[in-house]
């Protein structure tokens, strides 16, 4: 048995057993060095667990189109990031305007319930018009061809919102509801922005769950996803399935370029391509495919980004470790797509044939 | 009968909308009021004209290609509707724009567009200059479409002809000025110092020559080929290296001919042809897509960048590392990290495929930029404010610090790469990467070793990003880690993917035309990426083997394509240009 394991250890693995041993004990290190400085205090670690939640929250409304169009294509829907970005940026369209009458303030639940609405409508335009134009006439292509054409796309379509709308980052509007924060009692705080994104993902995605689970769509979503010439043969239009998902993932994505814009208050063409890769990493780390993973997989994102450069790098003495929590991200996706391809709840889907 | 006869309009009516989206769309990103500063035909058409005008035919062209028989009459008719269609979503976004102040939301929607787009009319005559212009142009679209085969093509090439000629011709003035007689040709074919453009006699000029000489060249089946072909062997041999040895004068001479300017631009198309060729070993030969191609290039310029400056960030007195070596033995090093990184990289993602590997290489690639711009790497690497003074390579007196003479090295570096991708392309190993491409389980089960196989094409691929990034370092003399985004990944993916993925005199075309147009047409530059975007998406959908195919791709990807798709496609491009 263990010459057996023996004769399987090669070179190559050898090497990435050290660079994850390496990257665990720093890791380690780095965590004792910044707890036992104590340059934190309780109150600290409080914000930074909220924040990581809130962020992470967001992440996994925006992993659960990749995770479900992965889920019926096997394919990695690139350009589900600028799906993201268009549903943010009209809503900022939506949201001055109402700033400007007044309305915002007024009728702050109206208005956010308005903004919801549009900005789900807009990346739901624009997933179906893309799933349209780039992705169904290439069913049956070669592998790379339509990964090409999503990378494509979505410069396409980043570009298309920049020199339409303007170059510059555009500020979104405060809303006075949202301003402040709520006492928990002590010293504890929590901002009222960062309950608004938990909460609204939280109802998102158990709406969405159910919907996958419970309704004779999502059966044939599911279906889809096993098998597509099998569900084609048991009457389901996989055509129109696609679509639907396409449908479902872009109101996820749209909802929550609202909820990022009002937490990070800043749009622009570009804000997608980030928040779109976490997201990616989010549905790997859960395990691709999987609903449920994507969920667990992008708080786990979300609570590292934000935990991470402080408690691994602060002790080390690394210079303005924020600066680098983007690299804890991509570190942590190859680290996954090495050790535990699965992710959290998944099944092995990165060396699977296409 | 009745049926059909309604669908043919209403296809054309949907033709001209579609035709309309897309003018309304160049509209409002700017590309028309940024492009029509610039004139193709002096006094007549400018080119933001042009795109509005190219956009009237091919909706005409396509309206009247719907309809499979049918008489002259009748398609000119559906040609001329399309375009007035198209035409009239123009003119209600003229008339949309001021009242709706769409200014406030869409950047461009300046007086200006409105302006070009009514064809400098106001009131009613507007829309009616516009509908008859639209018709016009849409039944003149048609009319195209109606040629016979040999002469529309002709007429086609014809017109890309006359337009690329008067995009192009503050390039081709300088050039043409070196050569004895040309002004001549210059005098008639150009309008005056003072304007940019064709004159219109060059247009027609240009023009009809160039129909006439392709139209007969069409006709009577003549390639310069076959013609090659039909000679003696020993004649054969004699004039291969004649061309040879002319190719390789014109090579020498070029620099001087150019110019400064156009060499730095020379340059910078053989900096990303060198990139191209080692992205075209990685994805074209081996299938491995690498979004993070860009880490490499960035490697290698910063390890000549350490290595050489004498000076990282703007306090020189930071350095911790700088031992200001010559560039002739940095650039051997630079090589070899960057193959180590590509290594380092490689042996992680062996087991991955497609998507997966795609984007564990991009955030290998945003890795790298963030490490180059952070703080903590900052006194070794200088951060953000990056490395200056950069030294360049010298043999004796003769120091490759100019553009004119940087070309040299750059283009010995390209011809090497070359032709170590053309060995490796038929020998043992690049056959291994095909197979691999094609099939990785049953590449294994040939007895491929999948391990050396792949690791083996990163690093090659690595090793020529790496030339090239130190090359570029040398060249613009600093190194700044916003140099290196995604984009240019990005950009050398699509200019392997215009060329034809595999293909090695794609990747010069791809070069040229993706890097090289847009650097002699500035006003591009702001479209770049949305043009680049927008082409992988209609290369991919409707020529995916590119411009320039392998032979083998044209084949994988044409075998299961429906004989006769585009009936009246001419199967074998005969004449050559």
């Amino acid at each position: 048995m263990l010459r057996r394991a023996l004769d399987r250890f090669t070179l190559t693995n050898l090497f990435m057993w050290l660079v994850g041993g390496s990257i665990v004990t720093l890791v380690v290190v780095g965590s004792y060095a910044t707890l036992s400085a104590g340059r934190y205090s309780i109150r600290h670690w409080f914000d930074f667990v909220v924040f990581g939640i809130a962020q992470g929250s967001v992440y996994a409304l925006i992993a659960l189109g990749y995770t479900l169009v992965y889920g019926v294509l096997r394919m990695i829907n690139f350009a589900h990031s600028e799906v993201f970005m268009s549903g943010a940026y009209i809503g900022y369209f939506f949201a001055t305007s109402m700033n400007r009458s007044g309305f915002l303030d007024r009728n702050p639940l109206a208005a956010l319930a308005i903004l919801f609405v549009v900005a789900m409508l807009t990346s739901v335009i624009v997933a179906i018009l893309l799933e349209r134009i780039a992705y169904r006439p290439l069913r049956r292509a070669p592998r790379l061809v339509p990964l090409i054409t999503a990378i494509g796309a979505s410069f396409f379509l980043q570009e298309a919102f920049r020199t339409l709308f303007g170059s510059q980052s555009k500020a979104y509007p405060d809303m006075d509801a949202l301003k402040g924060t709520w006492n928990l009692g002590g010293e504890f705080a929590i901002q009222k922005i960062q309950v608004l994104v938990i909460v609204a993902a939280a109802v998102l995605m158990l709406a969405l769950y159910l919907f996958v689970q419970r309704t004779r769509t999502g059966k044939a979503m599911r279906s889809v996803s096993e098998d597509k010439d099998v569900s084609a043969l048991m009457g389901i239009d996989v055509d129109k399935v696609i679509v639907t998902t396409f449908i479902v993932g872009a109101a996820a994505a749209g909802a929550a370029g609202v909820l990022y814009s009002l937490m990070f208050r800043q749009i622009n063409a570009y804000m997608g391509f980030v928040p779109g890769i976490k997201a990616f990493t989010a549905a790997v780390l859960g395990g691709i495919g999987n609903i449920p993973g994507a969920m667990v997989g992008a708080l786990f994102l979300g609570l590292f980004e934000s935990l991470g450069p402080i408690l691994f790098l602060d002790g080390l003495g690394v210079a303005a470790p924020y600066q680098l929590k983007d690299v804890i991200a991509f570190t942590m996706l190859v680290l996954i797509l090495i050790f535990r391809p699965t992710g959290i709840l998944g099944e092995r889907l990165a060396t699977a044939k296409a | 009968m009745m049926k059909k006869t309604r669908s043919d309009w209403l296809v054309a009516l949907q033709i001209g909308m579609i035709g309309g989206l897309g003018a309304i769309f160049m509209s409002l990103v700017g590309m028309v009021e940024e492009f029509s500063k610039r004139d193709i035909i002096a006094g007549v058409i400018e080119m933001g004209q042009t795109l509005i005008l190219v956009d009237l035919l091919a909706t005409g062209y396509l309206a009247s290609r719907r309809v499979s028989g049918g008489k002259g009459i009748r398609k000119t008719a559906l040609g001329a509707l399309a375009g007035a269609v198209t035409s009239a979503m123009l003119y209600a976004l003229v008339l949309l724009i001021p009242p709706l102040e769409l200014r406030t939301v869409f950047y461009n929607a300046s007086p200006t567009l409105i302006k070009i787009l009514a064809l400098g009319q106001a009131g009613v005559a507007a829309p009616l200059v516009m509908l008859a212009v639209g018709a016009a142009i849409g039944a003149v679209g048609s009319g195209i479409q109606q040629l016979p085969a040999g002469l529309r093509r002709a007429v086609l090439l014809a017109l890309s002809w006359v337009s690329l000629l008067g995009l192009l011709q503050d390039l081709l003035r300088v050039t043409l000025s070196f050569i004895p007689g040309a002004n001549f040709v210059v005098g008639w074919m150009f309008a005056a110092r003072n304007q940019k453009g064709l004159s219109i006699l060059g247009a027609v000029v240009v023009f009809a020559a160039i129909t006439f000489i392709n139209y007969r060249w069409a006709s009577r089946g003549v390639s310069a080929g076959r013609w090659l072909g039909s000679r003696p062997a020993k004649e054969q041999q004699a004039l291969r290296w004649g061309g040879i040895a002319l190719g390789v004068a014109l090579m020498i001479l070029l620099p001087s001919v150019l110019g400064p300017y156009l060499s730095e631009v020379t340059n910078q198309v053989g900096l990303f042809i060198l990139m191209g060729l080692g992205l075209n070993i990685v994805v074209g030969f081996a299938g491995l897509l690498d979004l993070g191609y860009v880490a490499f290039w960035a490697i290698g310029a910063y390890v000549v960048g350490v290595l050489t400056s004498s000076a990282i960030g703007p306090n020189a007195g930071q350095i911790v590392f700088g031992p200001q070596l010559s560039f002739w033995i940095a650039l051997p090093i630079a090589v070899m990290v960057s193959v180590m990184a590509g290594l380092i990289l490689g042996v992680p993602v062996l087991n991955m495929r497609g998507d997966y590997l795609a984007i564990v290489t991009l955030g290998f690639g945003e890795i790298i930029r963030i490490l180059a711009g952070s703080d903590f790497l900052k006194p070794y690497i200088g951060g953000s404010q990056g490395i200056v003074e950069v030294g360049v390579g010298r043999i004796g007196t003769f120091a490759f610090d100019r553009p004119q003479t940087l070309y040299y090295m750059v283009v010995v570096a390209c011809l090497l790469a070359a032709f170590i991708s053309w060995r490796l392309r038929d020998a043992r190993m690049g056959r291994a990467w095909k197979a691999i491409r094609e099939d990785e389980d049953v590449a294994q089960a040939m007895g491929i070793h999948l391990v050396a196989t792949k690791l083996l094409a990163f690093a090659t691929g690595a090793a020529f990003a790496g030339l090239s990034g130190a090359i570029f370092a040398s060249k613009i003399g600093s190194i700044y880690p916003h140099s290196f985004k995604l984009l240019v990944s990005i950009n050398v993916l699509s200019l392997i993917i215009v060329g034809g993925m595999g293909s090695l005199p794609g990747v010069f075309v791809g070069g040229l035309i993706l890097v090289g147009l847009p650097e002699l047409l500035r006003e591009f530059s702001e479209y770049r990426l949305l043009l680049y975007g927008a082409l992988l998406v209609v290369m991919m959908l409707t020529r995916p083997e590119g411009f320039m195919p392998e032979a083998t791709r044209r084949r994988e990807f044409h075998e299961e394509a429906a004989p006769g798709a585009e009936p009246d496609a001419v199967s074998e491009p005969v004449a050559s240009t």
